[in-house]
């Protein structure tokens, strides 16, 4: 007896890639701007990076109806947290806070790739990197999404990060400056754009520093 | 007041149709340290005296941002006020969630209202013993609302709640119908005078009162201590006096009721009751 399965399916997979680096006192996190379904574009204009918090921004490839809804909930808990501690929420907080928002929907998961990037309590680059479901970990660099396997093994021989490659495990925060880490993210972008159909159109790029929050654009291959 | 055999629990009423519990609670408005408010077409200001217990202590707090268009001043039971302050933001995040715009101030206030209500007419239950200015900014404009432990709510162009509050509605009924075309900072100087005048010769500094402001392009927030000393230094400096009390109050416009006067509340048996209003 074969099992009938279901011909509708609650998920759709939008597409996209997102990539955060951490600085010594930066932090970058960058996601191309095409939405897709199946072979087809929905827009290539699309932004899938959210500010949750002062220093705190997510970027999310995958399902983007689930994806908006995560940010939403996000944002809710967010001001309830402003309201009652008077403060911003630290990107370490926000960082547990998304995993057990995750979590809260193990049995009908949010279809959402993350990459939360922002600065921590003392001013250094933080990343930290998810699965759909909220298992996460702090690291030096992540890439999630369609194009996460082409940029992941770059970023590895790029980045010389000390872990997991090399034991003990140092401070996995990239010695790179500012500069030299959002061409590198460049870089990312336009070599997984030449493979990965569904990553193109152009990357949207946020740098976030102890001076605030800068913006930078860049136009990829459309097609 | 009075008591009497109908006052034990807020489901009974007295042979003169009046509910005594509800009235009591009033009363405990009347008790807290003074609140009051004011707007212009464009801008709301919120301020309120602040008592410490002691020298020792942190003063209470007695104003709440709910949203970034709306704040809200409390006077009486500051507790029951902190509690209705979460639900007000609760509302609000709420609402922003699903329909991804700013709560209009009138809807808020009357789930507030109908809140309070629900406290008049269970036999479990106690009334809030805390009156609330409620200022809010929204597509019709900028609004200042009174919500009472009754149940009950009123707009009103300039309002004060608490004890010796009828120092500062003096003053607010005098100045009124200049407000609409006020500047912000005039408003804010109107607000600091209105409280100077409640606190009968005690000597006004940034230490016994907080301002808050929200208006249009600017998000509801607290003034500093240094802003308001300052701006108080500036009107005390250059000599200039609230204009002398006048013995007739002139007649109150606005919407809603205007200034009722307290004594109102505190009247014998035989006068209106305060929830007539």
């Amino acid at each position: 007896m074969t099992k009938e399965h279901a011909n509708w399916s609650p998920y759709d997979n939008n597409g996209g890639t997102c990539v955060a680096i951490a600085g010594a006192d930066y932090c970058v996190i960058a996601a191309d701007t095409r939405m897709s379904t199946g072979y087809s574009i929905l827009t290539r204009d699309y932004s899938k990076i959210c500010k949750l918090a002062d220093k705190s921004f997510m970027a999310s490839s995958g399902f983007q109806a689930d994806v908006k809804a995560l940010q939403k909930v996000l944002s809710s808990r967010h001001l309830i947290y402003q309201h009652q501690h008077n403060k911003q929420m630290s990107c370490p907080a926000m960082a547990q806070l998304l995993s057990n928002t995750l979590y809260y929907k193990r049995f009908f998961p949010y279809y959402a790739f993350n990459v939360l990037g922002g600065l921590d309590s003392e001013g250094k680059g933080c990343v930290f990197t998810y699965d759909a479901v909220g298992s996460y970990e702090r690291v030096g660099y992540s890439a999630q999404g369609s194009g996460a396997t082409l940029i992941t093994p770059f970023l590895d021989n790029q980045l010389k990060s000390p872990s997991p490659l090399l034991l003990p495990a140092k401070d996995a925060v990239t010695p790179l400056s500012e500069a030299e880490a959002v061409d590198l993210v460049k870089t990312c972008f336009a070599s997984a754009t030449e493979r990965d159909i569904y990553t193109g159109d152009s990357v949207e790029i946020i740098i976030l520093n102890a001076n605030g929050v800068r913006r930078e654009s860049e136009q990829l291959r459309k097609d | 007041m009075f008591r009497n055999q109908y006052d034990t629990d807020v489901t009974t009423w007295s042979p003169a149709g009046r509910l005594f519990q509800v009235e009591y609670a009033m009363e405990a408005v009347k008790q807290g340290s003074v609140a009051i408010g004011l707007r212009s077409k464009t801008h709301i200001v919120l301020a309120c005296v602040n008592k410490a217990n002691s020298e020792l202590s942190s003063h209470q707090r007695k104003i709440f941002k709910v949203d970034d268009h709306i704040g809200v001043a409390i006077a009486g039971l500051t507790a029951d006020g902190r509690v209705l302050s979460r639900y007000m933001r609760s509302e609000c995040i709420n609402y922003g969630y699903t329909y991804e715009s700013p709560l209009p101030v009138g809807r808020l206030v009357v789930q507030l209202a109908d809140k309070a209500q629900v406290c008049t007419q269970r036999s479990w239950k106690r009334p809030y013993g805390v009156g609330l200015l409620v200022a809010g900014l929204d597509e019709s404009g900028a609004h200042l609302y009174y919500n009472c432990p009754s149940g009950n709510y009123f707009e009103y162009q300039a309002f004060a709640i608490g004890s010796r509050s009828q120092a500062a509605k003096t003053y607010l009924e005098r100045k009124f119908e200049k407000f609409t075309e006020s500047s912000r900072d005039d408003l804010v100087k109107d607000a600091l005078f209105a409280i100077r005048e409640t606190l009968q010769g005690e000597k006004l500094t940034s230490h016994v009162c907080t301002v808050a402001v929200v208006g249009v392009g600017e998000a509801f927030n607290i003034l500093d201590q240094e802003t308001v000393q300052t701006l108080i230094n500036e009107f005390e400096i250059s000599g200039e006096e609230a204009p002398i009390n006048e013995s007739n109050v002139e007649q109150s416009g606005g919407d809603g009721d205007g200034a009722a006067p307290d004594q109102r509340g505190a009247a014998a048996e035989e006068g209106a009751a305060p929830m007539d209003i």
